[in-house]
């Protein structure tokens, strides 16, 4: 795990690049990370998010700012910029049920070769996908999902990178931190190491790249 | 008359039993927590990842890390629990949430629900309902009768369906519906309103239900 600064960890993110953001409607957002991929105007990306928040926060400024090319998401309904951008064609829209994008995100970062999952199973979103009976039950193959990098958010950190999240806060941010070429996680404080209990900790050291403190 | 939405969260509300684990969508279902009974106590799971949340105790008392899946402040019980959203997702998904209450666009006479898109002209996305439908326990969908004078209760849903999974409840300021195998059951109907009103508010068949009740609210 290294310290970075904001403006070179992002300076790490090619344009064309996919990208996972942890967050629930921007609780829990890597804020300070968002706002310098706007400011160096990294473009072309491809998001893997939760949703595309609203117009003025975490994920939605992206989208507004035309840099994402594609999202794969839960829910757009709360940035009307999503629905727009889509309809004009500028941006594809992937939507994925909540539980199953995050399992497929699960499965990418765990070893996995896919989950299978009866949500959607006879809807329109099983349309191509294998389907299996399990126990009399029918299931629909899922398969996992990478990123070549993970922004992410958490309360505090210390210098092995061991990582606790605050209340809601969490969210998809710990899931994520698993399935990413590089991890990059923004935090609130930064602590010396042996500060945080073991059991304390959500997400292990090991999994982390690079801090950078929030703004 | 009172406010449909507020007719149909009274009646929802009677639904709650004590010690239940319930999941309130947004809209009306929201609407749900102001008329639980005083005699039970439920606990409230949202899909960003809490059992125990609570409504905001006073204005001022925001926390930024601390909202509903709606993205709006909230409390937390003594004895809360915060977790990721695998494990949200496994609670719901895995069986272990009571009950679900829904908005909803179309339920048809099958009991299948459709809430997360109308094609070409609003494509929300389905964030949990999905999920919601498929795994918890019970399914309410809480949504008002009609829409613009266009019957909600259909045939056949034109909408693409959230599940396959037949609900359990429909709530409406018109009438109680109960999916069943053999059809849609109508138990209650609303003291405002006649059978006619409803039957002609409805395009699905209604099977009247033997002991058709007035609704209570």
């Amino acid at each position: 795990m290294r310290l970075l600064n904001v403006e070179e960890a992002i300076k790490m993110i090619p344009d064309g690049a996919i990208v996972m953001i942890g967050g629930f409607l921007g609780v829990g957002s890597p804020n300070t990370l968002i706002d310098e991929i706007i400011k160096q105007k990294r473009s072309n990306l491809t998001i893997i998010a939760n949703d595309t928040a609203f117009p003025d926060k975490g994920v939605g400024k992206i989208i507004v700012n035309k840099l994402a090319k594609k999202v794969i998401v839960s829910h757009i309904g709360t940035n009307p910029e999503t629905q727009k951008q889509m309809i004009e064609r500028f941006l594809e829209v992937e939507l994925v049920p909540q539980g199953t994008l995050v399992e497929k995100i699960r499965a990418g970062g765990l070893g996995l070769g896919g989950i299978l999952t009866p949500t959607g199973v006879g809807t329109i979103i099983a349309e191509g996908k294998q389907i299996m009976n399990i126990e009399g039950k029918d299931y629909m193959l899922e398969l996992p999902l990478k990123a070549d990098f993970a922004i992410i958010k958490a309360k505090r950190s210390d210098c092995n990178g061991n990582l606790v999240y605050s209340l809601t806060a969490r969210n998809f941010n710990p899931i994520m931190a698993t399935a990413a070429s590089t991890v990059i996680a923004e935090v609130e404080e930064i602590l010396p190491v042996g500060t945080i209990s073991p059991d304390e900790v959500h997400t292990p050291g090991i999994f982390i790249d690079y801090i950078v403190k929030s703004r | 008359m009172m406010d449909p939405k507020f007719i149909i969260a009274k009646r929802v509300a009677k639904e709650l039993k004590n010690g239940q684990l319930v999941n309130l969508g947004i809209g009306i279902p929201t609407l749900v927590v102001d008329y639980i009974p005083k005699d039970i106590k439920v606990l409230f799971q949202s899909e960003n990842g809490i059992i125990g949340m609570s409504p905001l105790p006073e204005e001022g008392l925001e926390h930024p890390d601390l909202t509903n899946a709606g993205a709006n402040y909230v409390g937390a019980i003594p004895g809360a629990a915060c977790f990721d959203s695998a494990l949200s997702f496994g609670i719901i998904r895995g069986g272990h949430l009571d009950l679900t209450v829904l908005g909803g666009l179309q339920v048809d006479e099958e009991g299948h629900l459709a809430n997360w898109m109308v094609p070409g002209k609003m494509i929300p996305g389905m964030g949990g309902a999905m999920d919601l439908v498929t795994g918890a326990k019970r399914v309410i969908v809480a949504m008002t009768h009609t829409t613009k004078g266009e019957p909600k209760i259909v045939k056949r849903c034109t909408l693409p369906l959230t599940s396959i999974r037949r609900v359990d409840l429909i709530v409406t300021e018109m009438a109680v519906i109960e999916p069943s195998k053999e059809g849609l059951i109508l138990k209650e109907i609303s003291p405002e309103v006649t059978l006619e009103d409803v039957l002609k508010s409805t395009e699905a068949s209604l099977i009247i239900s033997k002991d058709l009740k007035v609704m209570e609210v």
